[in-house]
């Protein structure tokens, strides 16, 4: 075989070898961001599921703040609905805003704030807040890489190729996670 | 971050390779003593994957039994849990078991083979000093560990390092006691050569453990460094694990009991037996961790 061909032959078989590890690459982060996803959604689902419990409790002591309850459940029931990134993002916002007023009408009342119930069910919303904040983060790193990597050459060639898809941020507001703000006790 | 776990890696396998071939240069120089070079090199190696596996498999289990730590639950433990359960979600690995040791020097430990069998400890004083956010810096810090297998080198190279120590130590006190009469009365007539070799061996054998020891504690130093900042990478807030070092450092004369030297570079920060240690040039040499005033100096500039 002459020279020339043997260059040829060296170069394609790097081209593909390259391919083949932009490729995996993709899949491997593709996976992790789905992962993530599935990982803020098991958390939000435990925050539906603390919702109906601290409504519960709070209107043991403070029944006349009927807006408050109704705003919470509203909201929960629309985020269990939602369905795209950005409307999910959304309706969390609302349902933490519901939570933060329910906790709020809860400093009001003292025997509310010494029941073991209620604290158990506070450090529940605390750790539920804080986990949905890390997953989003998480999902959101690897959406980046992700992202970054169908954007950029040539790593975009391979991904138009095989139908590779940027991802939607999850941009929810953070309850818990600036430290300046009300820390619950605990 | 990715590729730091990588260079990781290779730094993991580098340091464990050079644990084995210090091991193994001891004990070929053991076996020229006795009977042959090749006998005590194989045997030691021998010596060295048995240490390595039963490390690998039951390490974890060995140093959570030294410091009796007690595994709880997240009933017991809601707001550790949380903690230790949010930030494995955003290091992406499964949670950890949780321990609690009965210890009121506030400190946290990392250990297990990888990420799917791994333990993190926090002594008791650590949960009753510590608020969230300092709680979320210790985790963050110990995650990091786990992720980055620091946890794996940690108990693995304990082992081979006190392996050699073990050797050398051995050897050491049964020359001083017997001498090597077989070998001297066996070829009376051993030229300049063999007094070189031997002169050689005596170095190697005293200075091997000193040599491992300090390697390891560099680079346990260095990962110290490299997990406080992937730890507020976790946490996104390093004031958290800053002020949480503080605290720790204000509390250093509580001292602890379970700790020891074959432990001592597991903890989050180097656990204290006396009162008032102060800390001279020879001691920074040989310390598991970077000075605290320096650890948060680095995480305030972050």
């Amino acid at each position: 075989m002459p020279l020339w061909l043997w260059i040829v032959v060296i170069l394609v078989a790097l081209l593909l070898l390259g391919a083949v590890l932009i490729y995996n690459r993709l899949v491997a982060l593709r996976a992790r961001v789905n992962n993530g996803w599935s990982q803020i959604d098991v958390q939000l689902r435990r925050r539906y599921d603390l919702i109906p419990n601290l409504v519960t409790t709070v209107q043991g002591y403070a029944s006349h703040e009927r807006e408050v309850f109704e705003n919470v459940t509203q909201a929960r029931t629309r985020a269990i609905d939602a369905n795209a990134v950005p409307d999910q993002a959304d309706a969390e916002n609302q349902v933490t805003r519901g939570l933060r007023q329910l906790m709020a009408v809860a400093e009001n009342y003292p025997e509310l704030k010494a029941n073991e119930n209620f604290l158990a069910l506070q450090e529940e919303l605390t750790g539920t807040e804080s986990k949905i904040a890390f997953a989003r983060q998480f999902y959101n790193d690897q959406v980046m890489r992700l992202n970054t990597l169908i954007g950029s050459f040539p790593s975009n060639v391979i991904a138009n190729t095989f139908g590779f898809q940027t991802r939607e941020f999850f941009d929810i507001e953070d309850p818990v996670r600036a430290p300046s703000e009300v820390e619950f006790p605990g | 971050m990715y590729e730091q776990i990588a260079s990781n890696k290779r730094k993991t396998f580098l340091l464990i390779f050079g644990a084995i071939v210090l091991l193994g240069a001891v004990g070929y120089v053991l076996g020229l003593f006795y009977a042959s070079g090749v006998i005590g090199l194989v045997g030691a190696v021998a010596l060295a994957l048995v240490l390595s596996l039963v490390s690998f498999f039951s390490g974890d289990r060995i140093v959570l039994a030294s410091t009796r730590a007690k595994e709880v639950t997240p009933q017991e433990q809601p707001r550790l849990h949380n903690i230790v359960e949010g930030l494995s979600i955003a290091a992406g690995i499964p949670e950890p078991r949780v321990y609690l040791v009965p210890e009121q020097a506030p400190n946290a430990f990392a250990t297990g083979r990888n990420p799917e069998h791994s333990s993190i400890a926090v002594t008791q004083g650590l949960l009753d000093t510590m608020n969230r956010v300092e709680l979320e810096g210790v985790i963050g810090h110990e995650l990091s560990h786990v992720v980055d297998r620091d946890i794996l080198v940690g108990t693995i190279v304990a082992t081979l390092i006190g392996a050699v120590v073990l050797i050398s130590e051995f050897f050491m006190r049964s020359w001083w006691w017997g001498g090597f009469r077989g070998r001297r009365g066996g070829d009376g007539g051993g030229g300049g050569a063999e007094a070189i070799v031997f002169a050689f061996g005596l170095v190697l054998l005293v200075l091997a453990p000193i040599i491992g020891s300090i390697v390891q504690l560099a680079v346990s130093r260095q990962r110290e460094y490299l997990a406080d900042a992937q730890g507020a990478m976790l946490t996104r807030y390093p004031p958290g694990l800053a002020s949480a070092l503080r605290k720790i450092s204000a509390s250093s004369g509580i001292p602890m009991r379970s700790a020891n030297n074959a432990t001592a570079h597991l903890w989050l920060s180097q656990p204290s037996r006396i009162q008032g240690e102060g800390m001279g040039p020879l001691e920074k040499l040989f310390s598991t961790h970077p000075p605290i005033e320096e650890r948060i100096r680095r995480l305030e500039e972050m």
